[in-house]
């Protein structure tokens, strides 16, 4: 026992030992996940702000510039152009100049007063997305003109308030930080545990190790836990930068975050010696990663919500150890989850690492002969 | 040979690879101390044959023994008995020198002082004190395969597999090869080297010659020689092509071949060969220097030997 687990610590610092010697890859392990993280943070976001509009104004009274100011207002629009003919809000679109254009017909001040007015919306539906948010908002503001014309002043008899929990502003930002760990721990675990034990393979010193005392079970663990060590210093500096640059809340118990992080760890582990039992070159390895990584991903609610999958795929998720992992984190860092709040995710989780690891270790152990 | 003293031992052993018999039924033992060569054709089964042994493949069907161990059965004690050197160099070409020795060490258990004294040992060994810290990768190839013979024999184990540990080295260098395995089995280490490399077959104290998957000659490199049944000619000749077109076919000739700039002519009858020969040349109208006997080299006999057990699997 104690001549294994001496074993296992000489390939644990053998591995790190060749991670950190090579530049690029203690880039790959420390510098690109934050460099991610910015990216997620500030690029990609979901939030429909400062919509491109085109105004073509034909009635130029001031009820129609009060529109207009209404839509500007709340900093959802932004009018970028103003037309004089028709013929260039369809120019306008095509290249992609505005995704709204607002058409305010001549005689609106008449007409609002007679309370018949009518204004036209055009959205660019290619980013069917941002259409529907934007084309919500601008529904609103003009019901919210209508009703308070139609009133005059008075209180109406009923009224919407909406609040958003957990996340008041809405910031998908705050939705896609957290989430981040997961995917980069994915990439971590997955991809370079492959890469490591198929670069072994190619150098043939991967025999050399089969010929020596090392039992399978221990080159396992001597593969897995260098991975698995680098995974939990990605989680440190990820959770740092998020809350301490980006502000994301934490409002969950960080013992529950770190716990259901070996657990997603070890399927990704898994996962990685899968796929270097079926890959002979590093290049085979890379993308055949890829080719598991992708499906995950979009079936994971990462980008889109699993809720609104058809039903055949939402039952697939659930085998899907990221599509619990997110809910985990999510929940720990926007609402404070508690474990008893996802238990089953916990225990989905749970069984996923079991059944994936014990795979791992059967094909990797008879590979070797 | 006594049966359990026996240091390798294989009865039997086959491997077969779907369809495909890699090695068909090969039985041998070696002595401790031997340095026995396994030699043969490529694809004729040497690798797999050592696989087999050092527990990398499971045999299809026979047994074997290796340091008084069961192969399939005791792989683990097999292990720590032998040490390994594939033809593929086998170390971390992005850890240093002293690096891979000490991960070795580690693996064999190999700890404490005993640790430094092999590290200094090896390291004296493969000429590289003064490159110990250097990357593995930078190192020639030479050095590359001497510090891989000292990272598979730092516990100092009773048997060396060493599987082509030659190919691809200068002669110097591999002469320096022969003299540490030399220095090896003058400890009384065992030996079980393959290798295409007729001159150190000479080197070895017993042969074994395998062609498509069977074993079809095991003896002392003198006693294979002395066991060449047809007498072998050497022509020179200023136009050894022709010569070539002349002799192939002729009745008193079993085959013909070059070697270098003379040919070589196994015959059935070496003195109807010496009368007659010279007057099928002479009707081709090809010149010859000297047509004699000679003592077969080793290359000779394995060609005999291999043409005879039906050819090379790749031809």
């Amino acid at each position: 026992m104690r001549s294994a687990l001496l074993r296992i610590g000489w390939m644990v610092r053998k591995e790190l030992r060749q991670v950190f010697r090579d530049p690029r890859m203690a880039r790959v392990v420390l510098v690109a996940p934050v460099i991610q993280l910015l990216v997620f943070g500030y690029a990609v976001s979901t939030d429909v702000r400062d919509t491109a509009t085109l105004v073509l104004d034909r009635d130029q009274s001031r009820e129609s510039r009060e529109l207009v100011a209404a839509f500007t207002a709340g900093g959802y629009f932004e009018v970028v152009a103003d037309a004089r003919r028709e013929a260039e809000i369809a120019e306008a679109l095509d290249h992609g100049r505005v995704a709204m254009a607002l058409v305010v017909p001549a005689g609106f001040a008449r007409d609002l007063a007679a309370g018949r007015a009518r204004v036209q919306l055009l959205f660019d539906g290619t980013n069917s997305n941002q259409a529907t948010v934007a084309k919500g908002y601008a529904e609103r503001i003009v019901q919210e003109l209508a009703l308070e014309r139609a009133l005059g002043g008075r209180a109406p008899a009923l009224d919407v308030r909406l609040r958003a929990w957990y996340n008041p502003d809405l910031a998908s930002r705050n939705y896609n930080v957290p989430a981040v760990i997961g995917l980069l721990l994915s990439l971590v675990c997955q991809l370079l545990t492959a890469l490591a034990v198929v670069r072994e393979r190619e150098i043939g010193t991967l025999e050399q190790l089969a010929v020596s005392p090392l039992r399978p079970i221990e080159l396992i663990l001597g593969k897995t836990i260098p991975f698995a060590l680098i995974a939990l210093v990605d989680l440190a500096l990820i959770t740092g930068t998020a809350l301490a640059w980006f502000g994301v809340p934490f409002r969950g118990n960080p013992l529950l975050l770190l716990g259901a992080t070996m657990l997603f760890v070890a399927c990704a582990l898994a996962n990685g010696l899968l796929v270097s039992t079926v890959s002979k070159t590093q290049q085979e390895a890379f993308l055949s990663s890829f080719l598991v990584f992708m499906p995950l991903v979009l079936l994971s609610g990462f980008m889109f919500p699993v809720a609104s999958m058809p039903k055949l795929f939402q039952w697939l998720t659930l085998a899907n150890p990221l599509r619990h992992f997110l809910e985990i984190v999510r929940g720990v860092f926007l609402k404070g989850t508690t474990a008893a709040d996802v238990a089953p995710q916990l225990a989905a989780l749970t069984l996923i690492a079991i059944v994936l690891l014990a795979l791992a270790v059967r094909r990797f152990a008879r590979g070797e002969r | 040979m006594t049966g359990p003293a026996a240091a390798v031992e294989a009865k039997e052993l086959s491997r077969r690879f779907g369809d495909f018999v890699a090695v068909d039924r090969v039985s041998f033992e070696v002595a401790p101390g031997e340095v026995f060569g396994f030699l043969g054709p490529n694809g004729a089964g040497k690798t797999t044959t050592i696989k087999m042994l050092n527990g990398l493949l499971a045999p299809s069907s026979g047994s074997g023994r290796v340091a008084g161990f069961e192969i399939g059965r005791e792989r683990e004690a097999i292990k720590r008995s032998i040490g390994y050197m594939s033809q593929l160099f086998s170390l971390y070409g992005d850890l240093t020198v002293v690096e891979n020795i000490d991960f070795f060490s580690g693996l064999y258990g190999v700890g404490g002082e005993r640790r430094a004294a092999r590290r200094d040992w090896v390291l004296a060994m493969a000429g590289l004190v003064d490159h110990r810290d250097r990357l593995t990768a930078e190192l020639s190839l030479g050095w590359k395969q001497r510090l891989a013979l000292g990272c598979a024999v730092l516990h100092e184990p009773p048997i060396l597999f060493l599987d082509e540990p030659t190919s691809g080295v200068d002669p110097i260098s591999r002469r320096r090869f022969w003299d540490l395995i030399y220095e090896l089995a003058g400890g009384g280490t065992t030996v079980f080297v393959t290798t295409h490399y007729m001159e150190e077959a000479e080197y070895c104290t017993r042969l074994a010659l395998m062609n498509r998957g069977r074993l079809i000659a095991l003896d002392t490199p003198a006693g294979l020689r002395a066991g060449a049944r047809e007498p072998l000619l050497r022509l020179a000749t200023p136009d050894p092509i022709g010569a070539l077109a002349a002799l192939d076919g002729a009745p008193e000739v079993v085959r013909v071949g070059l070697f270098g700039r003379d040919l070589h002519v196994t015959v059935r009858d070496r003195e109807r060969a010496l009368s007659r020969l010279p007057e099928r040349l002479a009707a081709a109208g090809v010149r010859s220097d000297g047509l004699d006997e000679i003592r077969p080299s080793l290359e000779d006999v394995f060609i005999a030997l291999v043409l005879a057990a039906g050819g090379a699997a790749e031809d």
